[in-house]
């Protein structure tokens, strides 16, 4: 009980600074570099639900990021420049796909979910690689973000930000709620003992087949921000590096803890600017951390401010 | 679409999937036997090749090169199995991705600060350069078909081992049940130790055989270990004979896709239509492939636990 509401307090402190900063007379580029964090943010917190809730391990999740990034690029490149339009498609897109791939790599289990899901990750990409008129491998610039109600709300970057944090909150929100609800419990359930499960009655492969695809819906979400946040979309979106450092996120931040996949995001994408900075040969030193992170530390962040975690 | 075309294309098609059978067997292993899966092993395809690249401008002879580069493959994959693999057996399949995922950023960064980003071009060895005449207007080069004697070469002694030798019948067993292995007595902290270097090798040999076709460069084995997973997937993992024959596939449906998928498409759509359609469709080409055999059969086409 007391660790619910520490959670809570803490996630609510976290959200409550993001909202306070534009106020803080910061320099413009602070403000996209956070907005473009908060966008990643979601589909960490996305991927917690899976990963982290249902202990599936997926490793193809930038392609649903790609997949809402090119959607809303390719309305915008055919002129259709209304906002909600491109989020629909964006996350309709995303959670097509994820329920036509899931269905097929949720009937398999351990390594074999892991290859799977990023076979048909990289598939996605090559496809983006494919699409000659929108761009190929060079990726596809849009001259302008989209309207909303016929107004350019979004070109203001103020307001681009305050979106990008609605539908952060938003996927808390919601990550929260299914994982309180009666298919959540059965979707944690599940990851540590599917027979049982499955004997009081649930259908393990359909409670994980639905997380995946709300998990890729709400990526969907996020790469329809980063398009019009960045107004340019391209296959590097969905690389596969970029699913791994998702997961990278999660488990640092700690699987499980909502606030965790937030503050993650957070802390991984700092560290690769601040590394960058530093050397141009920055991926060593982040390798070396991942690998000496994992052998010698447990439960991530979140772990280190909380004992008791698993 | 000429026959000679499509003789040519199917022999590369044979190559390309028996270099992804050399990087795949040894992978398949190392998922079967340890339960482990090692995101690094694309990484040793890589070194293999640059060994080589570099080995071959020092001593100026590609098959030296060649000789020199497998032992240090070798010692490289026994270097990181002691290192970072071996902790990492009891943990979960997340720490192993995590931990292995550190391993290619860290081994791609060094080959770039080491060699620079540039493609490295090995010349093909003298006595195999130049093209054979093998039916009336087809030719091939000497070179690729040596691969593709290299790649059944190693098929078959690797057949040999596993069906015939004691460490092939432990490999065998432990990819079946790892854990009654151990009960009767063998050390598997060896075995996994040979299975992991004698793969690494494997991979090595594929990376050091491609140098004069493929150019070197870093981040070069990201690819083909996700090829890779994809062969192991359909062939079901831990089964040698499984990766063999999803690999041929595999190797054959990718090439053939890429070279005749637009053509193809050209008899029932209009022309232009097709030559957008036809490189999206054979990229996919693949991985609807793995989603159709996973479809029928979950487990691949050979599972090698009847339990999994």
């Amino acid at each position: 009980m007391t660790r619910t509401r520490r959670d809570l307090l803490v996630l609510g402190l976290m959200l409550g600074l993001l909202a306070a900063l534009p106020f803080l007379g910061l320099p413009n580029w602070v403000l996209t570099y956070t907005a473009r964090i908060m966008a990643f943010a979601i589909c960490a917190v996305a991927l917690d639900l899976v990963l982290g809730y249902g202990g599936m391990v997926s490793l193809g999740h930038a392609a649903f990021l790609g997949i809402g990034s090119y959607a809303a690029g390719i309305l915008l490149a055919e002129n259709v420049n209304d906002f909600f339009i491109g989020l629909v498609a964006g996350a309709g897109a995303a959670g097509l796909y994820a329920l036509v791939t899931g269905a097929v790599a949720v009937r398999t289990k351990g390594v074999a979910f892991i290859m799977i899901t990023l076979a048909f990750g990289q598939m996605a990409f090559f496809v983006a690689n494919a699409l000659s008129e929108y761009g190929g491998s060079d990726g596809l610039t849009l001259w302008s973000r989209a309207e909303i109600g016929g107004t350019r709300a979004l070109a203001r970057d103020t307001n681009l930000y305050f979106v990008i944090l609605f539908f952060l909150a938003l996927s808390i929100l919601i990550v929260r709620l299914v994982t309180a609800s009666p298919f959540g419990i059965a979707l944690r359930a599940a990851r540590s003992n599917p027979e049982r499960v499955t004997a009081l009655g649930y259908d393990v492969e359909r409670v994980r087949l639905w997380a995946y695809v709300l998990a890729a819906v709400l990526c969907g979400v996020a790469g329809v921000l980063i398009a019009n946040l960045s107004s340019f979309v391209s296959p590097a979106l969905m690389a596969w590096q970029r699913s791994g450092e998702f997961i990278i996120m999660v488990i640092l931040g700690g699987a499980g803890t909502v606030w965790g996949a937030l503050a993650g995001a957070f802390a991984v994408l700092i560290l690769e600017e601040a590394l960058s900075l530093a050397t141009p040969h920055w991926k060593i030193l982040f390798g070396l951390f991942l690998i000496l992170a994992v052998l010698f530390t447990r439960g991530g962040i979140a772990g280190l401010f909380d004992r008791s975690a698993k | 679409m000429s026959l000679t075309l499509f003789a040519v294309q199917t022999l590369n098609g044979l190559q390309f999937g028996l270099m992804l059978f050399l990087v795949a067997a040894g992978l398949t292993l190392v998922f079967g036997v340890m339960d482990f899966i090692n995101l690094a092993h694309g990484v040793q395809y890589m070194l293999g090749a640059y060994l080589t690249a570099v080995l071959a401008k020092v001593t100026g002879g590609f098959f030296t090169a060649l000789l020199l580069a497998m032992p240090l493959t070798l010692l490289l994959g026994l270097v990181l199995e002691r290192l970072v693999f071996r902790p990492l057996y009891a943990r979960g399949h997340l720490d192993q991705v995590l931990a292995t995922f550190g391993v290619i950023l860290i081994v791609n960064e060094a080959v770039k600060l080491a060699f620079g980003a540039a493609p490295i071009s090995v010349p093909v060895p003298e006595i195999l350069s130049g093209s054979v005449r093998l039916m009336d207007g087809l030719l091939f080069p000497v070179y690729r078909l040596a691969i593709i004697g290299a790649g059944l070469g190693t098929a078959l002694l690797l057949w040999l081992v596993i069906d015939g030798t004691r460490f092939g019948m432990l490999v065998r067993a432990g990819a079946t049940n790892a854990p009654m292995v151990s009960a009767l007595g063998v050390d598997v902290r060896r075995l996994f130790t040979a299975v992991t270097a004698f793969g690494a090798m494997l991979a090595g040999f594929a990376g050091a055989m491609v140098t004069p076709i493929l150019s070197v460069e870093p981040g070069m084995g990201d690819g083909v270990l996700i090829l890779a997973f994809v062969v192991i997937v359909v062939g079901g993992v831990g089964s040698i004979r499984g990766a063999f024959i999803a690999a041929l596939i595999v190797g054959l449906v990718d090439t053939l896709g890429r070279s005749f998928a637009t053509d193809l498409l050209k008899l029932v759509m209009s022309a232009s239509t097709a030559n957008h359609v036809g490189p999206a469709l054979s990229s996919m080409a693949i991985y609807l492939l793995m989603a159709g055999v996973l479809a029928f059969r979950p487990a691949g086409l050979f599972p090698s636990r009847s339990a999994g």
